[in-house]
């Protein structure tokens, strides 16, 4: 028996490597579909609120990570937008992330279509502007003049309907930032704390942890924390995606870490024993 | 000129003024413009890094090729060729949807880009077979909890039930959702605490001239 998890100890790395393929691999494959299971508070919080603004509300979203995070925070952000124009508001985007313009449009250009929503009318990508704290600051004065009244296609901001009576963050009912990085802390630290805009996030897991203060001291609306919060808000608008298809993935390979944990220990233990 | 502009935008965040607004407005659009040259910079940076690397032919300087070749590939198709129509002050400030500069984005950028990111589950799992081992009452804590947070971030109710029939799934997220809000939170807040106060310090020392590293000194 040692001997067994002894030689284990010393398998090849890269027959984990294939585990670890399998178990991502088969699910999307098989077309598993696991339930996406109790929605956190902290998701729950942001479908509330968006499902409680009038209709007609502004919505701005900032969609800040790279292709890197995409896998985590498209689904979420794909998932919101359509909430938001479900009930009718209209969204303003734009990126803070030099490829968060692209990722914008993956995003809208997938969910405005499917809901009959019209660009400048319901929606508008206003692009990429460099210098995150200032950008968000000079929102907080003029967000059409921070943009130089230009979308992300050159097309004045000015004369859509969609702009239609906003000025500042005065006029935004909420704003959602999918992020990767740290910009999450400037919207909490700018326009949050000086401005009183109502601030949600979307973020990778691994960020959760270092939100979840400013969601309890109610500077944050809530947070959609990782696939899991994506799979959650796809469940509680009852229009399963991406996220909920991955999680099948993610918990087979959840599984089989703590299967190489446990076993990895069992290993060392009995390694540890030997005379 | 450090210091004033770093009194002044304080001043102007307790005690706002139509006067301080103004300045203020007016340094934000500096600070914007400065940011919208740093990209320049970093561009130069990178062009001139992996252009010496190649001039001395060091070590993977094939790679610096390929950099430069992509580097220049998205330059043209983003700035010169644009949506292939129009003229060029206008494709210099836009992207249009559907334009070449998209669909690069879109098929290869993408692509590669997420599978580099995807690699660390491969990493990751060899981690944790190889080394995150029970060696004292620490680690023992982190793998019981890294085990929880992980079952908590997963839909396992299908997969496993509870003796009493009650799906695990009912108590996992709970468990995991107590120790997000308690424990962690509540270590994250002190971190959060000791870095707000590192912030202010490191930033009194720039304001009040003390600390010069970020200018070279």
């Amino acid at each position: 028996m040692r001997d067994i998890f002894s030689r284990l100890q010393e398998i090849d790395r890269r027959w984990l490597y294939l585990l670890i393929f399998a178990a991502v691999v088969i699910p999307f494959l098989t077309g598993l579909k696991l339930p996406a299971g109790v929605a956190s508070p902290a998701t729950t919080d942001i479908y509330d609120y968006i499902d409680g603004l009038a209709p007609g509300s502004v919505i701005l979203i900032s969609v800040d990570y790279s292709p890197a995070s995409m896998a985590e925070l498209e689904p979420m952000a794909k998932a919101v937008v359509r909430h938001a124009f479900t009930c009718g508001h209209r969204v303003i985007a734009m990126a803070l992330f030099p490829e968060g313009a692209m990722m914008v449009n993956r995003v809208l250009d997938e969910v405005a279509p499917e809901m009959n929503k019209t660009y400048a009318t319901d929606y508008v990508n206003a692009g990429f502007k460099p210098g995150s704290v200032a950008v968000i600051l000079g929102m907080g004065k003029d967000i059409i003049g921070v943009f130089e009244d230009t979308d992300a296609e050159g097309n004045a901001l000015s004369n859509m309907p969609v702009m239609a009576g906003v000025k500042n963050y005065d006029d935004i009912d909420l704003m959602i930032d999918f992020a990767a990085g740290n910009i999450p802390f400037a919207w909490i630290t700018y326009a949050c704390e000086q401005y009183e805009l109502k601030v949600g996030v979307g973020v990778t897991a691994v960020m959760a942890t270092d939100l979840y203060p400013f969601w309890k001291s109610g500077q944050l609306v809530g947070v959609i924390n990782g696939l899991k919060g994506a799979a959650e808000y796809e469940d509680l608008i009852q229009v399963p995606g991406d996220g909920m298809l991955g999680m099948s993935s993610q918990s087979i390979a959840h599984a089989l870490i703590i299967f190489f944990v446990i076993l990895g220990n069992i290993g060392y233990f009995l390694a540890r024993r030997r005379p | 000129m450090g210091f004033i502009a770093g009194i002044f935008m304080v001043v102007n965040f307790f005690v706002p003024h139509a006067v301080g607004t103004q300045g203020e407005w007016m340094l934000m659009e500096w600070a914007r413009i400065i940011g919208a040259f740093a990209l320049i910079l970093g561009l130069a940076s990178l062009f001139r890094t992996h252009w010496n690397k190649i001039r001395r032919r060091q070590s993977q300087w094939g790679y610096s090729v390929v950099t430069l070749a992509s580097f220049a590939l998205m330059v043209w198709a983003g700035i010169i060729y644009g949506s292939g129509q129009g003229p060029l002050a206008e494709r210099l400030v836009t992207v249009k949807s559907g334009a070449l500069f998209e669909w690069l984005f879109n098929n290869v950028q993408v692509p590669l880009d997420a599978t580099m990111f995807s690699l660390l589950a491969f990493f990751i799992a060899s981690a944790a077979y190889r080394t995150f081992r029970a060696r004292n009452f620490e680690a023992i804590l982190l793998i019981v909890a890294a085990i929880i947070i992980m079952l908590g971030r997963v839909p396992m109710a299908e997969l496993f039930n509870l003796p009493h029939g009650e799906h695990i799934d009912a108590k996992m997220p709970q468990i995991y959702e107590w120790i997000m809000q308690f424990p962690a939170l509540a270590g994250k807040r002190g971190i959060l605490f000791g870095v707000a106060l590192g912030a202010i310090a490191t930033s009194l020392r720039i304001i009040l001239g003390i600390e010069r590293s970020h200018l070279g000194g």
